[in-house]
């Protein structure tokens, strides 16, 4: 990232920021989004779904039928939160490493209904987030270290027992953890990390391996 | 003959089959097969499942990782085309605003319409179910039993191919030997099940789908579907040899490239193609049947879906199965001076008595299948195993509150992940993220399950469509409205849906999610189960229903309907197969009435 991506990144204003910080409340209708200093929190209106006979036997990738639409800085907050919620290990990449900010970047530009909800929801998210680490260690978030990164997600991870001044964060926090997750896990590499074996020709099917069985008391 | 354009048309055909779903592929194939010749209007474009069908492709290669959008409300590689429960230009209305009285309306428009999606389960009705009245005093009687229309489910599933077993168990009737194809060996999870739900009396057993475990046997089948028919043998014996077993993978739902499951466009079409007495035109939305002055039906008049412009044909018979509620809409928009309440509709009967299946479901997770050793479960993309009703005695004795039984379907399994795979992790674990996420949602992939169950609807007077007074589709066509209500027997039948599928779950060593003990909340609206049937009842007498018990109309002797609409009443057995049994008996006798000069 060029340090203009950091210094053209969107400020909070003030009372989407005092809604965030205070609230208390369950769900998040914040209005006034254009407030939001260049980040266009609105669904583009030019951009059409695709409709109800597209070809389905192809493969597609995010931008194939509407734009993406990240800022360069928005692309990078995204970018380590996701890598914070699904970072690398032994079984797998880490998010980022097999393409889930341009899928979360599809999902929030996406021309559906619920989907302009996510993306309010989303980037008032990211300018949060970014506010807080700010706030809390004089940088963005994606430059903290693992640690303070840690700090602040735990914060917001858990709606249920998140501060009354954290619980509209943890919405976000959770939409964006279902997204990276549902993005991730629908990759090859994330279906191999679960588990999932198939989407192959079998000449039979066999059923449950005796290996199977015997974890289920079925042997 | 083949899939034509509208200047292609002859100048008339024996036979006009409106739709090309389970009963108008049904009924095509067993006309065009005894040299009739047809003509089918499909209202949707044609539609090729060998080129079209997404087979491997995962949810991650599918815009917003395949899930359900208002162009494809069954996910992105789900068949339908052009469909859901809202199909553009083409509106349908409720009478109600209240949200308990809505019925949804599932279309797809397409060639082989709902049968490209659907699940391919395939259960016979029992005797019971053509009786419902005689047993409970309760909603219709078939005019016809179980022993009229069994030959016809004993063809039915050796021509489409239906794995299952034969358990031999109250009103879920076996097939004669030879005729059901062996089911595939059941899932972990549904083992687990099996287990655990003896216990609670409840007989787990291999579920009947029209999916080839194992290729059909085209030396043998053909010459005892048409016995007196060598070109039909020859023809069905290469349409037979050209579907392939499955192969253990990919949803059935979006269709099958390799012909392994049943779907009208592999099945029924190609062979009744191939006898060159079957002409389909797509993009032919069907608006009224034509008549004469004596009373007879000539043909009907559509509309060009692409040009808009309406067009006449003409016929000796004209059979609907354009779907329950398009038939009645054709019906009812057949109006004229001699016939203001549209056609076929002396009784006042056409549009009543619409039914769906009584749906409600609860799932859970279970931590015994947690950390189990990872294998291929993808199966014949749909359920190896299900739950027949169980307590029919105990019904007829009184001790339930509700007069009709469901059966269980379930899933379970290490499906292909979708957007939802880990979803639940963060719940369970209290907001995890990071390595830890990682970990859980090894842990708990493949640990959930879900049961859903499918009741009998009693049919009653509140449920019924007629036509909207103001509201038209694109064409200027009047569309359909429509008035629901579930009975008691409904809701309290859902609510002890809730209460049994806590038990199994419980009985798994799983945790159920919240139940809907009322019943009120868990039943899923009218049509959602997208089982519509009735609108257009057979029975035995003409002032009490709208067509006698081979789909004719009382009124009109050259109008029949082929598909769900003459259901009387409308089992918790999935409708297809008994559809199709039904279009193949009609068909018969339509032939030979044709034969005897009759039509």
């Amino acid at each position: 990232m060029t340090p203009s991506d950091s210094s053209s990144r969107p400020r909070l204003d003030r009372r989407t920021a005092i809604k965030w910080m205070l609230t208390a409340a369950a769900s998040v209708a914040i209005m006034d989004r254009a407030a939001a200093a260049g980040a266009d929190t609105t669904t583009s209106k030019a951009a059409v779904g695709y409709g109800t006979d597209p070809e389905l036997n192809k493969i597609y990738k995010p931008g194939d039928f509407w734009a993406l639409s990240f800022t360069a800085g928005q692309r990078r907050t995204a970018t380590a939160l996701c890598d914070v919620i699904i970072p690398a290990d032994a079984k797998s990449p880490a998010a980022s490493a097999v393409g889930v900010p341009d899928f979360i970047d599809e999902w929030i530009s996406a021309p559906y209904p619920g989907h302009d909800k996510d993306r309010a929801l989303i980037l008032d998210g990211l300018v949060w987030i970014d506010a807080e680490s700010q706030k809390r260690f004089g940088n963005d978030f994606a430059d903290l270290v693992a640690g303070q990164q840690r700090a602040l997600c735990d914060d917001i991870c858990y709606g249920p027992k998140a501060k009354p001044e954290f619980k509209t964060a943890a919405l976000f926090f959770n939409k964006f953890r279902d997204l990276t997750s549902g993005g991730f896990y629908t990759t090859p590499e994330g279906m191999k990390d679960l588990g999932y074996i198939g989407n192959v020709p079998l000449a039979t099917y066999d059923g449950p391996t005796p290996a199977a069985l015997k974890h289920l008391g079925l042997a | 003959m083949p899939i034509i354009t509208a200047s292609k048309t002859q100048p008339t055909y024996d036979v006009i089959v409106v739709g090309s779903g389970a009963g108008g592929g049904q009924t095509a194939y067993t006309l065009a097969m005894e040299g009739v010749k047809v003509l089918m209007l499909e209202a949707g474009r044609n539609y090729d499942p060998v080129k079209e069908t997404a087979m491997f492709q995962t949810n991650g290669q599918a815009p917003l990782a395949g899930s359900s959008t208002v162009d494809k409300p069954f996910g992105f590689h789900d068949s339908t085309v052009d469909g859901g429960w809202q199909v553009p230009g083409e509106p349908y209305t409720s009478a109600s605003s209240d949200p308990t009285r809505q019925f949804w309306w599932w279309r797809a428009r397409m060639l082989g319409g709902r049968t490209n999606h659907w699940g391919r389960i395939s259960l016979r009705n029992g005797p019971y179910d053509f009786k419902p009245y005689s047993r409970d005093g309760l909603g219709l009687d078939w005019p016809i039993g179980y022993e009229d229309v069994a030959p016809y489910y004993d063809k039915v599933e050796m021509l489409i191919g239906v794995y299952g077993s034969n358990e031999g168990l109250e009103n879920t009737p076996n097939s004669p030997e030879g005729v059901l194809l062996p089911p595939p060996k059941a899932r972990a999870g549904e083992l687990l099940a099996q287990k655990r739900a003896k216990k609670l009396g409840l007989p787990v057993i291999p579920i009947h789908r029209a999916v080839l475990s194992v290729k059909q046997d085209a030396e043998r089948i053909p010459a005892k579907l048409h016995p007196q028919n060598p070109t039909a043998q020859r023809i069905l014996a290469q349409a037979m040899r050209d579907r392939a077993a499955c192969f253990w993978a990919t949803q059935c739902g979006r269709g099958c490239s390799i012909k392994a499951n049943y779907q009208s466009t592999t099945v029924h079409l190609p062979p009744a193609l191939a006898t060159g007495n079957l002409d389909i035109l797509p993009n032919a939305m069907v608006r009224e049947i034509t008549m004469d002055e004596n009373g007879k039906a000539t043909g009907v008049v559509y509309i060009d879906r692409v040009t808009g412009e309406a067009h006449a044909l003409k016929a000796r018979v004209v059979v609907l199965a354009a779907s329950s509620a398009e038939s009645v809409r054709i019906l009812l928009n057949s109006k004229s001076p001699r016939y203001p309440n549209g056609l076929a509709n002396s009784s006042g009967l056409v549009g009543k008595y619409i039914m769906d299946t009584v749906g409600a479901r609860l799932g859970g997770q279970i931590p015994l299948l947690e950390n189990m050793p990872s294998h291929n479960e993808d199966g014949a993309g749909g359920a190896h195993m299900y739950v027949p009703w169980w307590l029919y005695q105990e019904q007829k004795a009184g001790k339930l509150d509700f007069a009709r039984g469901y059966h269980i379907e379930f899933q379970t399994g290490r499906s292909m992940p979708g957007l939802g795979a880990a979803t639940a992790v963060a719940g369970l674990t209290e907001g995890s993220y990071g390595r830890k996420f990682k970990e859980e949602a090894r842990r708990y992939y493949g640990t959930f399950v879900s049961f859903s169950g499918r009741g009998d609807m009693i049919p009653n007077a509140d449920s019924y469509c007629d036509l909207d007074p103001t509201v038209k589709d694109k064409w200027g066509t009047p569309v359909l409205r429509f008035h629901w209500k579930w009975s008691d027997h409904e809701t309290r039948q859902a609510a002890h849906m809730q209460r049994t599928f806590a038990d199994i779950i419980t009985a798994m060593g799983g945790k159920p999610n919240k139940l809907d003990a009322t019943g009120l909340q868990a039943i899923e609206p009218g049509g959602k189960i997208i089982h519509e049937v009735g609108g257009t009842i057979m029975g035995v007498d003409p002032k009490k229903s709208v067509t006698n018990q081979w789909g004719q109309t009382w009124d009109v002797k050259n109008i029949f309907v082929n598909d769900g609409g003459p259901f009387a009443s409308n089992a918790d057995k999935n409708p297809t197969l008994t559809i199709m049994a039904l279009a193949w008996r009609a068909s018969d006798y339509l032939l030979a009435e044709m034969k005897k000069g009759n039509l």
